[in-house]
């Protein structure tokens, strides 16, 4: 353990404490634990790419291979062009409905709000089931598609539906921070609104558009369930792992897939850093929140905007809902809860829900607890900045990679029969810990945000009182951030109710998660069991954010009586 | 005098920037010093030093004869108060000001008996079940003082403590501070930008300017005899004249020649800026023969309150002089008159431009 200080001989000369080595220890495992959770996974999924079917080296010729086969090339290029065509509807959709929901005035904005947040709750096989019933070959609306769903026109409708949601928090964000003194000035000089428009509320809010951009476009491009419904024959680069994979067991060319889809999704990350960064200065200036006013023939228009939004939100939706309760579509549209006695299509039965909750609570607390402390020892640590830098970098690294990728290399990884982790292999732990590896950024960000929000200096005021820094931890640190740490612990609980991506490949009969079912269902061809159980795991990730917001009311109010003046 | 605090040869670098740059200090006991200087000039960094919450890059610290250098924060023996207090949210002031005390074997009711001794120091008997939010900042800067002082330190380190409040509150608490830190005998270091606040409160000032010390000394000696250019500018207000030596104890401003106080260590020819503080510049009764007498015409007369700053020009100099209300009354001083004044020798500081 070396100190990272430049100078001469003598350079910090002030010794550790018993309590600074035990922290840097802290950031040492910490470092080994995402390098396992995510570093090493990744390695070996590199690494396979460049090997045959026994493990021997052959350099290139995977890459050779797949370049050389135009049907796994062109599922490339469509990747491309879903997710290049889904950012261009999502990202101006999302922009009027968050602009609606913070500069003008709406009557029950926050159903508004919350209306738009529903998507977040649902595996991303929801939306297309819902298209199924919607415009299938058997659906409502066939005419209108000419029954022709299947492919891109599906894909493109369903992302746009999952991915909302993301892009209107980040755009709200965007557009709430806006300084009303820019608009005081513009409406002096007579601007016309269009000019303030362009002038005033774009350049303030680009940021957040091209951040928005790059995680819609991210997400298109990784996201497997979508596609797995409703694609037909539309290969896209997610289906190609899973089908290189699964059906044929091609591991090496699997690899190679996922290094392929790793790309975009790595460049738009650190585009959309890099844009953050920018952001962060840009809040810095001290804004006057702007509050709109009441205006009808603009707050009219809004209103319409977002009714029309909200009812196709709930539409897809309530279609999943309504067909998961319908007898034989679309032949006996009398209802039954048939669809729901999970043990007639699936082995598991309900066991795979159980095992989702199981796996989401184990995912919540363990995951929370590691990442809230992990943020803590990266901020407060005292010097050590050069493995305090490797740790940031490791806890970056989660929000690049694709959740196929990642679980890809997790078959590389613990099934390895050298790793000594090899017994981890096909158990619920190794479920938790991808799902914690896969979705550990955000909590890491949000927490060090929190952390970084507080006083500085309590840990010097605790070290001048001879109290050691974990009491200053637990009863000061984590009561302020309480708040925080609830809101990772619902965004994991969340999280690991509807992922299916990371986890398809690391189940073992025993362990099956909901959401996995319900994509073996579907393939089954049993649309409204899978229809049933998505709407189990809706209601479920749905109730918990609701008691969440509950609590917060609430409890809280009363928990943290200091926050009053 | 032995010291209390032994500062040897400290540098302390950030990267390629010094922030301090070879300070040496001693600071006795029971003693009240204050760090002086501009934004930037490295005082809080030579007090997160002491404190051990900054590494020195070199040099040696000693407390009560212990050398410290190398030792952890926790491992010395200071109390502190930041500017912005640090006072725990989410904990009452009781508890907030007990916090030291609990993980020392005191026993509850022990604690309780000084945290309600603490509060009654500080004058908040009454607050100990409120919150910090629920204080006003001059609140919140005793309660602060109060934690710090809590487990009997043998050295009190406070850094700008009073530059969150308002006017009035802090010079209430400038006095309440002092008093305190006098009835206690704790030695005391405070970083302070405010030269009023140095000047009353202070029992010796450590001037610095970028990263180094340019004097130690009481407020009499930092403020009659400034060691610098920089002190002289910094401390009060102050005319600067540029000139020539002409002789150890003369000199020669434009046309005009003044008599000094015999400097050393400057030769004759040298170039020089000679200082004269504001209300240094003598009016009244100039006995005949006085040294240095200037006649000078007021080309402006500013009010200030209980003074009026005066610009006054003869010939090239141009300086300012404050005078009382009744001297301008008594003289019928007003701007474009003609009068006499004198700068007095022994009040004349001579620096190296
Ligand atoms: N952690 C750090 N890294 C790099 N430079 C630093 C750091 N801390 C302080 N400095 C630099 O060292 C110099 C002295 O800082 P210091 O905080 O001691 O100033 P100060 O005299 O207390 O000023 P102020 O009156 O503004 O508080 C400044 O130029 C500052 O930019
Ligand atoms: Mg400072």
């Amino acid at each position: 353990m070396s100190l990272a200080a430049a100078g001469p001989l003598k350079a910090a000369t002030v010794r550790p404490s018993r309590e600074d080595v035990a922290m840097r220890l802290g950031v040492v495992a910490l470092a080994a634990i995402l390098l396992t959770m995510v570093g090493l996974p990744l390695w070996a999924l590199l690494a396979k790419g460049f090997q045959d079917h026994e493990g021997r080296f052959v350099g290139l010729a995977n890459y050779a291979a797949y370049f050389a086969t135009p049907a796994l090339f062109n599922s490339a290029l469509n990747s491309f062009e879903v997710a290049a065509i889904s950012t261009l509807i999502v990202v101006p959709l999302a922009f009027l409905y968050a602009y609606a929901l913070t500069r003008a005035v709406l009557p029950a904005r926050w159903l508004f709000q919350g209306i738009s947040l529903i998507p977040i709750f649902a595996p991303s096989l929801l939306p297309g089931i819902a298209l199924i019933y919607l415009f299938g070959t058997q659906g409502f609306f066939k005419a209108l598609v000419g029954g022709q769903i299947y492919g891109m026109k599906g894909i493109v409708i369903a992302q746009v539906f999952y991915c909302f949601p993301h892009a209107v928090l980040i755009l709200t964000t965007a557009l709430r921070t806006a300084d009303a003194r820019l608009y005081e000035a513009a409406d002096a000089l007579g601007a016309s609104k269009l000019r303030v428009f362009l002038t005033v509320t774009l350049p303030g809010a680009k940021y957040g558009v091209i951040s928005a951009a790059m995680v819609v476009f991210t997400l298109v491009i990784t996201d497997f369930g979508v596609a797995k419904v409703i694609g037909g024959n539309f290969n896209v680069l997610a289906t190609d792992v899973y089908k290189q994979v699964i059906g044929q067991q091609n591991f090496s060319m699997g690899a190679v897939v996922g290094m392929v889809l790793l790309l975009p999704a790595a460049l738009a990350f650190t585009v959309d850093r890099l844009v953050q960064r920018r952001q962060v200065a840009l809040l810095t200036a001290r804004a006057v929140p702007l509050v709109p006013k009441p205006k009808l023939a603009r707050d009219a228009f809004f209103t319409v905007f977002c009714v029309v939004v909200s009812v196709g939100i709930l539409s897809i939706i309530g279609m999943a809902a309504w067909g998961s309760l319908i007898k034989y579509w679309p032949y006996n549209l009398s209802l039954t809860w048939a669809n729901y006695r999970f043990e007639a299509f699936d082995a598991n039965g309900w066991d795979s829900y159980f095992n989702s909750i199981r796996m989401a609570l184990w995912a919540a607390t363990a995951g929370t607890v590691l990442v809230f402390v992990g943020a803590w020892l990266t901020e407060k640590t005292r010097g050590f900045g050069a493995m305090r830098g490797v740790v940031q970098l490791l806890a970056f690294l989660p929000m690049a990679v694709p959740g196929l990728v990642l679980g890809l290399g997790y078959i590389f990884f613990f099934n390895a029969p050298s790793n000594p982790l090899n017994f981890l292999y096909a158990t619920m732990a190794i479920l938790v810990i991808n799902t914690v590896g896969h979705f550990y950024t955000v909590g890491h960000l949000t927490a060090t945000t929190a952390l970084k929000q507080i006083d500085p200096e309590f840990e010097a005021v605790s070290a001048s009182l001879k109290v050691p820094v974990w009491r200053t931890f637990l009863r000061v640190t984590v009561p302020i951030c309480l708040p925080v740490i609830l809101d990772i612990a619902i965004y994991l609980f969340v999280n690991a109710m509807t992922t299916v991506s990371s986890v398809i490949f690391l189940y073992s009969p025993d362990t099956k998660l909901a959401s996995v079912a319900a994509l073996n269902i579907e393939e089954a061809g049993t649309t409204a069991a899978a229809a049933a159980l998505c709407v189990v795991i809706v209601l479920t990730s749905a109730a918990v954010k609701g008691l969440h917001l509950l609590a917060d009311r609430f409890l809280f109010d009363r928990l943290q009586a200091w926050r009053r003046r | 005098m032995t010291s209390f605090l032994e500062v040897r040869n400290l540098t302390k670098r950030f990267g390629d920037f010094t922030a301090l740059d070879d300070v040496s200090l001693d600071v006795a006991e029971n003693e009240f010093v204050c760090f002086l200087g501009p934004s930037g000039c490295g005082k809080t960094t030579l007090l997160r030093t002491i404190a051990g919450l900054e590494p020195q890059s070199s040099g040696t610290i000693r407390q009560q004869g212990r050398d410290v250098s190398s030792l952890p924060p926790a491992r010395r023996d200071f109390g502190i108060v930041f500017q912005s207090y640090a006072l725990f949210p989410n904990l009452s002031v009781t508890d907030n000001v007990g916090y030291g005390l609990a993980s020392r074997r005191h026993g509850r009711a022990a604690t309780a008996a000084r945290v309600a001794e603490l509060l009654a120091l500080v004058g908040l008997p009454d607050a100990g079940a409120k919150y910090p939010a629920q204080l006003s900042g001059g609140q919140q800067q005793r309660v602060a003082l109060a934690r710090a002082l809590a487990t009997s330190p043998g050295l009190l380190l406070l850094d700008e403590p009073l530059s969150a409040l308002d006017a009035r509150v802090r010079l209430r608490l400038r006095h309440e501070i002092k008093a305190l830190q006098r009835r206690l005998g704790v030695t005391t270091i405070m970083v302070t930008h405010d030269q009023e606040e140095a000047l009353t409160m202070a029992d010796r000032i450590v001037v610095m300017n970028h990263g180094v010390i340019e004097q130690v000394g009481t407020p009499q000696e930092i403020y009659r005899a400034p060691a610098t250019a920089f002190v002289a500018d910094f401390v009060g207000a102050m005319n600067f004249l540029d000139g020539i030596l002409e002789a150890p104890d003369r000199v020669r401003l434009g046309a005009v020649t003044l008599a000094c106080l015999p400097q050393d260590g400057l030769a004759a020819g040298a170039k020089v800026r000679a200082c004269v503080r504001p209300e240094d510049v003598r009016v009244r009764d100039l006995p005949a023969g006085v040294a240095n007498r200037l006649t000078v015409e007021v080309t402006d007369l500013d009010f200030v309150g209980a003074f009026c700053r005066a610009t006054l020009r003869a010939g090239e100099i141009a300086l300012v002089a404050d005078f009382s209300s009744n001297l301008i009354r008594d003289l019928g001083v007003s701007a474009g008159a003609r009068l006499d004044v004198a700068l007095p020798p022994d009040r004349l500081r001579i620096f190296a431009a």
